[in-house]
C-alpha cells in the first residue's frame, strides 16, 4: 500500500505538470480568437455574460449599457490548437485520480486519517484544491484559463511535498489522538484548498488588470492573453467567501482542542499567531471587496497576501520557526 | 492672521475674548466629529485590521514570555546587547504590549462606532415597510412587462416568505413591494457584535484567571495541595489573590504509559485521588493528555511524566535518610538527569553534606551508560557520582533542586567523592568513608498544568455567535421586487438586488413566470 501510494505520487505530479504545460500551450497557440474578442469588447463591459452564465451586476449603474463579451469566439472553436485546453483538463483529471489514490492508500497503510504530518497535510490540501478546481470548471467553463495558475500551484506544492517533506508511513502521536484532530485538520485543509484556488484567481486578475493599466514587466506582459478577468475576480470572491467561515471554524475548533489538551484556548504560539494573521488579512479582504471606493485590484492584492500568510503558516512556521526556537533555547 | 491683526481684532482689554471660546468649542466639536467619522470608516477599519496583522508578526519571530520563558532567557544569553532594547519595546510580551493593545482597542472602538448606527438603521428597516415601486420599473437591473397576469391573491402567494406591502393608488393601480434577506444584515451585526463578546471574555479571563505548574510524584506523602507555596511556577490574574484559589489536594496513585516497541508513545493516563475541605473525599479520577481532570474552579492538564529514583543513604555514623528525587528527562527515551541531596548527613556538619548527581536510564543493558534505549523500565540503570561538601542550600539564593549548586562547585566547597558508579535496582554502594547508598527503586512523576479561566464560556459563546452570524452575513442576499398591477389589466415587475447576487436573475424570472400564469 505504501509503495503504491509513493508510486502514484509521481503519476500525480507528472499529470499536473502535463496539465500545466498544456494550459501554457493554449495561451501560446490556441487563443488568438478568444483574446481578440476580449480585447475588442474592453473594460466598459462591467456586466458580463458568460457562456450560459447569469448576468451579474457589477455596479448599480451597470445595467444602463449592457455590453456582451463572448469568451469563445467562433474563430477560436475551429483553431488548430483548440484541443489544448480540453487536453489540459483531461490531464488534470488523470492527475486528480492518481492523487486521490495516493492519499487513500496512504491512509490505509497508516491505518488512520492521512493528515498526520506535513507531507500528508500538503497532499490533502492539493488534492482538495484540484477537486475544487474541477468542480468550479464544471459550473463555469469560461474560467478555464485559470487552470494554468492553479496547476502552477499544484505542481509546486505536490513537488515540494514529494521531494522535501516526504515522510514514511507512521503512527499518530498521542497528543494528536483526539476527535478534535479530525475536525480541526479537516476544516483547515478544506479552507486552505479553497483559499489556494481563490488565490490563484486573484493573481490572474491582478496580472490582467496590471496589463490593462499599461504594465508590461515580467508576468504582466502575458496579461494581454488573459480573458474573463472580471468573471475570475468574482469567482475569487465567492471562493474566499466560502472558505472564510470554514477557516474561522477550523481555527475555533483548534482553540477548543487546545483548551482540552493544554488548558488554554489561545496561547500565541507561532502557529496560532499566523492563523490569527491569516484570519485578519482575509477579514480585510472581505472588507475591501465590500467597500465600493476600494479598487478590486487592491482587494485582490490583500487576497494574495492572505494566501502568502497561509503558506507562511504551513511551511515557514514548521521549518523556519522551529529552527529559531532551538536557537533561542541554546 | 498676523500678530498685529490679531491684536486689533482682540484688543488686550484684560477681559477674556468672549467670542473665541465657543468658536474653539465648535471647532473642537467639528474635529471630534470628523475624527470619529474617520475612525468608523471602512477604510480605517481596513487599515487597523492590516496594522493588527502586522503587529502580530514580531510575536512569532521573537520568543515570548507567555509561551516559553526559557526561550526568552536563551535569547538574552545569545544577544546580550539587543535583548534589553527589545524588552523595553515589549518585544517578549508582544500580545500584552501597550502598542498591540492600542491597535485592537482602536479597532474595537471603530467597530462599535460602526455597528451602533447600523444596528439602529437595521431596526428601523425591520419596522418600516419596503418602499413603493419606482416609477420606471424598466430601469431596474431586472424588469419585465407581463402580458397575462394572475389575480392579486395568487401574485401574493408567489411572494410567500417575502416581506410584502400592498399599496393602492388613487388611479386604481395596485403595487406589491416585497423585500427579502434581512438576515444578511442581522447576521453581519451579530458577527461583528460577537467579536465584542469575545473581547470581553478574553479580558475577563486575563483579569480573573490564573494558572500554575507542578510536578507530582506518586505516594501519599507527596500529596499536592493547591496553594501558591506548593506551585513550581504560577501566574495569577490581577484580580486573583492567593486566598481565592480553590483548596483541593491531589495524590498521584498511579501513572500508566504505553509505548510501542520502537519507543513511540501510545497513551498516557494518571490516576489521582482528590480531596477538598468542603466535601472531603472527591473520589478517584483518571485523566490523560486529551482528557483533563475538571474540578470545580480549576482544570488539571497532564503535560509530561518521568521517573524519580528512591535512594536511601546511611552515613558513617549509621544514620539513615531516604529521598525521592524526581529526575527531569532529557530525551524521548526518558534518559533523565537529576540530583539526590542529603543535607542532614554526617550530623550537622555543613562541610560534610552529601549529594548524588547522575543519569537514570529506564532501559540500558550495557555500556556506555549515557542514554536510555526505551522509555519503559525494562532494565533500569542509574549512573551516579557522589559529591561531598557544602550544598549551599541555606545561602538564601534560590537554586534548582535538579542541579548541584554551580557556585559551590566552582568555589571548591563541594567536591567529587570517589568514582562514578553504575547501580541496578536494589543494589547498595559502599563509599570510601563506609557510608552506604541503596538504590531502592523508582516512582513515577507527572507534571501538570492547573488552570482556571472564567472567560472561557463567554469566549465560546462569542465564537458560536460568530460562526452563526458569519455565513448569514456572507451568503445572505438582500433584494427587492415590485409588481405593479394597473386597472387596465396590464402589469409590470422590477427587481433590485441590494447585494452582489449572481442568481438574482433566475429568481426574478421564476417569480415573473409564476405571476404570469
Ligand atoms: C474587529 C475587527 C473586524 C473584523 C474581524 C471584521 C470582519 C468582517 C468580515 C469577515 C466581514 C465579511 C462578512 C460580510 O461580508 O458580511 C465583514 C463585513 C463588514 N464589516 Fe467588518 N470586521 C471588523 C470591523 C469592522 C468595522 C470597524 C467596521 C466599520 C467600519 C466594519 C464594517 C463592516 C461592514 C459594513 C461589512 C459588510 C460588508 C458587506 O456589505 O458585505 N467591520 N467584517
Amino acid at each position: 500500500m505504501a509503495e503504491l501510494s509513493d508510486g502514484l505520487l509521481i503519476v500525480t505530479l507528472l499529470s499536473y505538470l502535463a496539465a500545466m504545460l498544456l494550459h501554457a500551450g493554449e495561451y501560446a497557440f490556441g487563443s488568438r480568437g478568444r483574446i481578440a474578442n476580449a480585447v475588442a469588447a474592453p473594460a466598459p463591459a462591467r456586466e458580463l455574460v458568460g457562456a450560459g452564465a447569469p448576468v451579474v451586476t457589477e455596479a448599480p449603474h451597470a445595467y444602463a449599457a449592457p455590453a456582451v463579451t463572448t469568451p469563445d469566439g467562433p474563430a477560436e472553436a475551429r483553431s488548430k490548437a483548440a484541443w489544448l485546453g480540453p487536453a489540459a483538463v483531461l490531464a488534470t483529471g488523470v492527475g486528480v485520480v492518481a492523487h486521490a489514490i495516493t492519499v487513500v492508500t496512504r491512509g490505509i497503510a497508516a491505518e488512520r486519517l492521512p493528515f498526520g504530518n506535513m507531507y500528508e497535510f500538503v497532499l490533502a490540501i492539493t488534492l482538495l484544491g484540484t477537486v475544487v478546481w474541477l468542480g468550479t470548471l464544471f459550473f463555469q467553463r469560461q474560467v478555464r484559463h485559470l487552470g494554468l495558475f492553479v496547476m502552477v500551484f499544484e505542481v509546486l506544492l505536490v513537488g515540494v511535498a514529494g521531494m522535501i517533506l516526504y515522510t514514511p508511513v507512521g503512527p499518530l502521536v498521542p497528543a494528536l489522538d483526539s476527535y478534535w484532530f479530525g475536525i480541526h485538520i479537516g476544516a483547515v485543509i478544506t479552507s486552505s484548498s479553497l483559499f489556494m484556488i481563490a488565490g490563484a484567481a486573484s493573481i490572474m486578475y491582478l496580472v490582467r488588470t496590471g496589463y490593462d493599466n499599461g504594465k508590461r514587466g515580467f508576468l504582466y506582459a502575458f496579461g494581454g492573453r488573459l480573458a474573463n478577468a472580471e468573471a475570475v475576480e468574482r469567482l475569487s470572491f465567492r471562493l474566499h467567501a466560502f472558505a472564510f467561515p470554514i477557516w474561522t471554524f477550523g481555527v475555533t475548533a483548534g482553540a477548543i482542542w487546545a483548551e482540552v489538551a493544554w488548558g488554554r484556548y489561545w496561547g500565541w504560539d507561532p502557529k496560532e499567531v499566523w492563523a490569527f494573521i491569516s484570519w485578519v488579512v482575509y477579514a480585510g479582504y472581505l472588507h475591501a471587496r465590500a467597500t465600493p471606493s476600494i479598487k478590486r485590484s487592491t482587494a485582490a492584492w490583500i487576497a494574495v497576501i492572505g494566501f502568502l500568510t497561509m503558506m507562511m503558516n504551513l511551511f515557514g512556521v514548521n521549518i523556519f520557526f522551529t529552527g529559531l526556537h532551538s536557537y533561542g533555547g541554546v | 492672521m498676523s500678530v498685529t491683526e490679531a491684536a486689533v481684532e482682540n484688543p488686550p482689554t484684560g477681559e477674556p475674548p468672549r467670542r473665541r471660546t465657543p468658536r474653539i468649542v465648535a471647532a473642537g466639536w467639528a474635529a471630534a466629529r470628523n475624527g470619529w467619522r474617520q475612525l468608523t470608516s471602512m477604510r480605517t477599519a481596513l487599515m487597523l485590521l492590516f496594522l493588527l496583522a502586522v503587529a502580530a508578526i514580531p510575536g512569532s519571530v521573537l520568543p515570548q514570555r507567555s509561551v516559553k520563558v526559557e526561550d526568552v532567557q536563551g535569547f538574552y544569553a545569545a544577544n546580550p546587547d539587543l535583548a534589553p532594547v527589545l524588552d523595553r519595546l515589549w518585544g517578549f510580551d508582544v500580545y500584552a504590549s501597550p502598542w498591540f493593545a492600542a491597535i485592537y482597542l482602536l479597532l474595537f472602538t471603530s467597530l462599535i462606532g460602526c455597528i451602533a448606527p447600523r444596528l439602529r438603521d437595521h431596526v428601523k428597516a425591520l419596522r418600516s415597510a419596503p418602499p413603493d415601486a419606482p416609477k420606471h420599473l424598466d430601469r431596474l437591473p431586472q424588469s419585465a412587462v407581463l402580458d397575462t397576469v394572475t389575480d392579486e391573491a395568487a401574485a401574493r402567494a408567489a411572494l410567500r416568505g417575502w416581506r410584502t406591502v400592498r399599496r393602492e393608488h388613487a388611479d386604481g393601480t395596485v403595487t406589491l413591494a416585497a423585500e427579502k434577506g434581512y438576515l444578511k444584515e442581522a447576521g453581519n451585526l451579530l458577527f461583528h457584535s460577537s467579536l465584542l463578546v469575545i473581547l470581553v471574555g478574553v479580558g475577563l479571563g486575563s483579569l480573573w484567571g490564573w494558572h500554575a505548574g507542578r510536578l507530582i510524584v506518586t505516594g501519599p506523602e507527596q500529596v499536592f495541595c493547591n496553594t501558591v507555596q506548593q506551585y513550581d511556577d504560577f501566574g495569577l490574574g490581577p484580580r486573583v489573590g492567593a486566598g481565592d484559589l480553590p483548596d483541593f489536594c491531589l495524590e498521584l496513585l498511579d501513572f500508566r504509559a504505553e509505548y510501542r516497541p520502537d519507543g513511540m508513545p501510545i497513551s498516557f493516563a494518571a490516576d489521582v485521588a482528590a480531596t477538598d475541605s468542603a466535601h472531603g473525599d472527591l473520589g478517584r479520577h483518571t485523566f490523560s493528555v486529551n482528557h483533563p481532570l475538571r474540578l470545580s474552579g480549576a482544570n488539571v492538564y497532564l503535560l509530561g511524566h518521568g521517573y524519580a529514583p528512591v535512594l536511601r543513604y546511611t552515613d558513617a555514623a549509621g544514620v539513615t535518610q531516604e529521598t525521592v528525587a524526581p529526575f527531569p528527562y532529557t530525551d524521548a527515551t526518558l534518559t533523565s538527569e537529576g540530583v539526590a541531596a542529603f543535607p542532614d548527613a554526617n550530623g550537622s556538619d555543613k562541610t560534610k553534606q552529601m549529594a548524588f548527581s547522575g543519569t537514570y536510564m529506564p532501559t540500558r543493558d550495557g555500556p556506555p551508560y549515557l542514554r536510555s534505549d526505551h522509555p519503559e523500565e525494562r532494565n533500569p540503570a542509574l549512573m551516579l557520582t557522589a559529591y561531598r561538601g557544602d550544598l549551599g542550600l541555606d545561602a538564601g539564593i534560590p537554586s534548582s533542586v535538579y542541579d548541584l549548586d554551580q557556585r559551590q562547585l566552582d568555589a571548591g566547597r563541594l567536591t567529587k567523592y570517589g568514582e562514578p558508579k553504575l547501580m541496578r535496582r536494589g543494589e547498595t554502594w559502599t563509599l570510601a568513608d563506609g557510608s552506604k547508598l541503596e538504590f531502592v527503586g523508582t516512582r513515577q512523576w507527572i507534571t501538570v498544568s492547573i488552570r482556571h479561566d472564567p472567560g472561557e464560556p463567554i469566549v465560546l459563546t462569542g465564537a458560536v455567535l460568530l460562526l452563526v452570524g458569519l455565513p448569514l452575513s456572507l451568503y445572505g442576499k438582500r433584494r427587492r421586487v415590485w409588481l405593479r398591477l394597473r386597472p387596465d389589466g396590464s402589469a409590470a415587475a422590477g427587481g433590485l438586488p441590494r447585494t452582489e447576487y449572481p442568481g438574482f436573475e433566475d429568481e426574478f424570472r421564476s417569480l415573473v413566470e409564476r405571476w404570469q400564469r
